[in-house]
């Protein structure tokens, strides 16, 4: 709702693309969202629907010949998909922050932790050593580890695995970066731990004025944790407006059957919606709207043509459904 | 007894995780065990659906592992139908525990690792049938297969391909068309969804009801997730660090949880009731089960506990609609617990 100012990173028309033996895969199509400054986007979807895909390609880390084949990425008005290896590498860490799902693979096992923090540090902040540790330690402090005077000089087996996560939290916040992608930070804790790592970023976020954009498999993080929410389906976004719109008044045939299909601790139901089939594979994606062999509102127009996203109050779905026919579509991007 | 389909008496089960000999020579070192189970008390009556739930480390997948006989318990014993399977006085006529094995069959969690790529899906399906029905003729066998297929929502012309070629899902569907082939009366079914995307779950959570509904099945489900323990459970079991904390009906234990770590559990579940709802952060971590605190095993992250909880350990005992552990249920000094979800 508050996209009116200028975003921090605006995202149009992203394209990715992975050739193959077997031809070229598509794994993202025409992709356009974008997040204000200090905006939580949640981006939510199954397996394979290309949502790491696409905050791999923000931070500038999708792996050849996977290659961005469209489309623009800007942060800060500054246009950042098409940068030269080493100064990507100087946005990323700097202004982009990047949280992935195992803390245990993106932490080195060979230093301590307290190493790679300074390392960070120095590399993106004017900082000499004596005054990088301390950031370090104040950095371990902020993110909630005890003793962190002593901590710091830790390797990360020593850690535990939420004691990890927020260790790589403290190295993605170093150098104050405007936006984190966070890819399924929470996936790989228990409930209990994943609850204090959510609080964690939400205050941390809150304090700093970091954007996020929440990459997540799991509809109730982002709900405890988005202000706005993309549901992505086979490479496209097909429902993206604030949060409790989407998740209480979906409008995508996707989104309701996604929604009613997560079993919950306070309802009582017998059965939960149940979307049959699965999710395309990119070989042979349906023609029309990817979705409609599962749709249960499919009707002629589905297969033939895409749609596109059509404004329903704050939300926008792109749903044949949800097409009002007076106005042509003029497709207004927000 | 009537109704009783298994029952666990004090079962314990540890792993000796030292460190080689020479080690514990030259480290004057002694040995490290594990105890992953220690002490479960558990029924299981026919035709209802037991959920456990734990975070990792707690013993759950060894429960379950322990029930279907892929470990022997280092003490206590489990008995099926009235007949002990494993500890003391259990048989020691293989022939006649395979009899009674035959009635109970697992589903793993992930269904990429249990079906073995190299083989077909029909003699996937067919290998218990083999093993415990070597009387079945060739067709025979084949018909039953088919219908196994069909059964959980497969083509019977399925059975001609390899695992590599169906999604996650039906990946697992097959795993449940295998366990179901020995017409068992009891699945034991360790995170069986968890692999699964959420709307996958749902089919997949669908059709385990709708068997248990048409074939009278029982079930002991296994999750870490809470909701789907929810969803699926007629009574729910919640463990910490090898032992049974509470056990009680699901709409009992999530409507009225009583042990202070069924209280934290379910204050941690996100949940999209809970739409910009603030909660209060849970502390503390599970312990280090090598080396677990005295008493209670939960009391360095109770809020409650006392000079009691720190040296006894306290035992499952009724208390309202709930069997409980915990010192201060039992005490009556734990005050009702604060609903978090705000009025919205």
């Amino acid at each position: 709702m508050t996209a009116a100012a200028a975003p921090l990173l605006a995202v149009e028309g992203l394209r990715v693309e992975f050739p193959t033996r077997r031809g070229t895969l598509v794994a993202v199509h025409d992709l356009s969202f974008d997040i204000a400054p200090g905006e939580v986007l949640g981006v939510v979807g199954e397996s394979g629907a290309g949502k790491s895909i696409t905050g791999a390609a923000i931070i500038g880390l999708i792996d050849p010949p996977g290659r961005i084949a469209a489309g623009e990425i800007r942060l800060g008005g500054r246009r950042i998909d098409n940068l030269p290896y080493a100064e990507m590498r100087r946005v990323r860490g700097r202004e982009i922050g990047a949280i992935f799902q195992d803390p245990l693979t993106s932490l080195n096992p060979l230093y301590t932790v307290g190493r790679q923090l300074i390392e960070t540090i120095r590399t993106h902040l004017d900082l000499n050593e004596a005054a990088a540790r301390q950031r370090a330690i104040d950095l371990l402090e902020e993110v909630g580890i005890p003793a962190a005077g002593r901590r710091i000089d830790h390797y990360p087996h020593q850690f535990s695995g939420g004691m990890r996560q927020r260790v790589v939290i403290a190295l993605a916040l170093a150098a104050k970066p405007k936006l984190i992608v966070a890819d399924e930070p929470t996936t790989a804790l228990d409930v209990s731990i994943q609850a204090q790592i959510i609080e964690l970023l939400k205050r941390l976020c809150r304090e700093h004025g970091t954007a996020v954009m929440l990459v997540t498999h799991d509809m109730g993080v982002i709900a405890e944790t988005a202000d706005r929410v993309a549901v992505m389906y086979a490479g496209r976004i097909v429902e993206i407006g604030p949060v409790a719109d989407v998740i209480h008044r979906p409008q995508h045939p996707y989104t309701v059957g996604l929604m009613g299909s997560i079993p919950s601790i306070v309802d009582d139901r017998a059965r939960l919606t149940q979307i049959d089939g699965s999710m395309p594979r990119l070989t042979a994606l349906p023609t029309g709207c990817a979705y409609h062999p599962r749709c249960p509102q499919v009707f002629a127009r589905c297969r033939e043509a895409r749609p596109e996203l059509f404004p329903v109050g704050a939300t926008r779905a792109a749903c044949w459904l949800l097409e009002v026919p007076a106005i042509a579509s003029s497709g207004a991007m927000a | 007894m009537t109704d009783e389909l298994l029952r666990m008496t004090d079962v314990a089960r540890s792993f000796d995780v030292s460190p080689p000999w020479l080690n514990r020579v030259f480290e004057r070192k002694g040995r490290v065990i594990l105890k992953a189970v220690d002490g479960v008390d558990l029924t299981i009556r026919k035709g209802e659906t037991l959920g456990l739930v734990g975070e990792s480390g707690c013993g759950k997948s060894t429960v379950a592992r322990l029930i279907v006989g892929l470990y022997a318990p280092t003490r206590g014993t489990i008995a099926y139908e009235g007949v002990t399977i494993a500890g003391a006085g259990a048989s020691r006529d293989e022939a006649a525990l395979r009899r009674t094995r035959r009635g109970m069959q697992m589903i793993f969690q992930d269904p990429y690792a249990s079906l073995n790529p190299r083989w077909r899906v029909a003699d996937i399906v067919a290998e218990p049938l083999r093993l415990h029905r070597p009387d079945l003729s060739r067709p025979d066998m084949a018909a039953h297969v088919a219908a196994l297929l069909e059964q959980v929502g497969l083509a019977a012309a399925d059975g001609t391909k390899y695992p590599h070629q169906f999604s996650g899902g039906q990946r697992q569907r097959i795993s449940i068309a295998r366990a179901l082939s020995t017409n068992p009366s009891f699945l034991v079914c360790d995170e069986p969804t968890s692999a699964l995307d959420v709307s996958v779950q749902a089919q997949v959570l669908n059709l385990m009801r709708d068997l248990q509904r048409r074939l009278g099945l029982t079930y002991l489900f296994i999750s870490h997730n809470l909701a789907v323990v929810h969803h699926i459970a007629d009574r729910v079991g919640v463990m910490y660090l090898g032992r049974i904390v509470e056990l009680a009906p699901t709409r009992e234990l999530f409507g009225t949880p009583r042990h202070p770590y069924t209280r934290m559990l379910l204050d941690a579940v996100p949940d999209l009731a809970m739409t910009g709802v603030a909660r209060t952060a849970v502390a503390g971590e599970v312990p280090n089960p090598l080396d677990p605190p005295s008493g209670c095993t939960f009391h360095p992250r109770c809020p409650w506990a006392n000079a009691r909880c720190r040296e006894e350990n306290p035992v499952l005992r009724p208390a309202g609609g709930a069997e409980v552990a915990c010192h201060a249920v039992q005490e009556g000094r734990l005050p009702p617990r604060l609903v978090a979800v705000a009025a919205r």
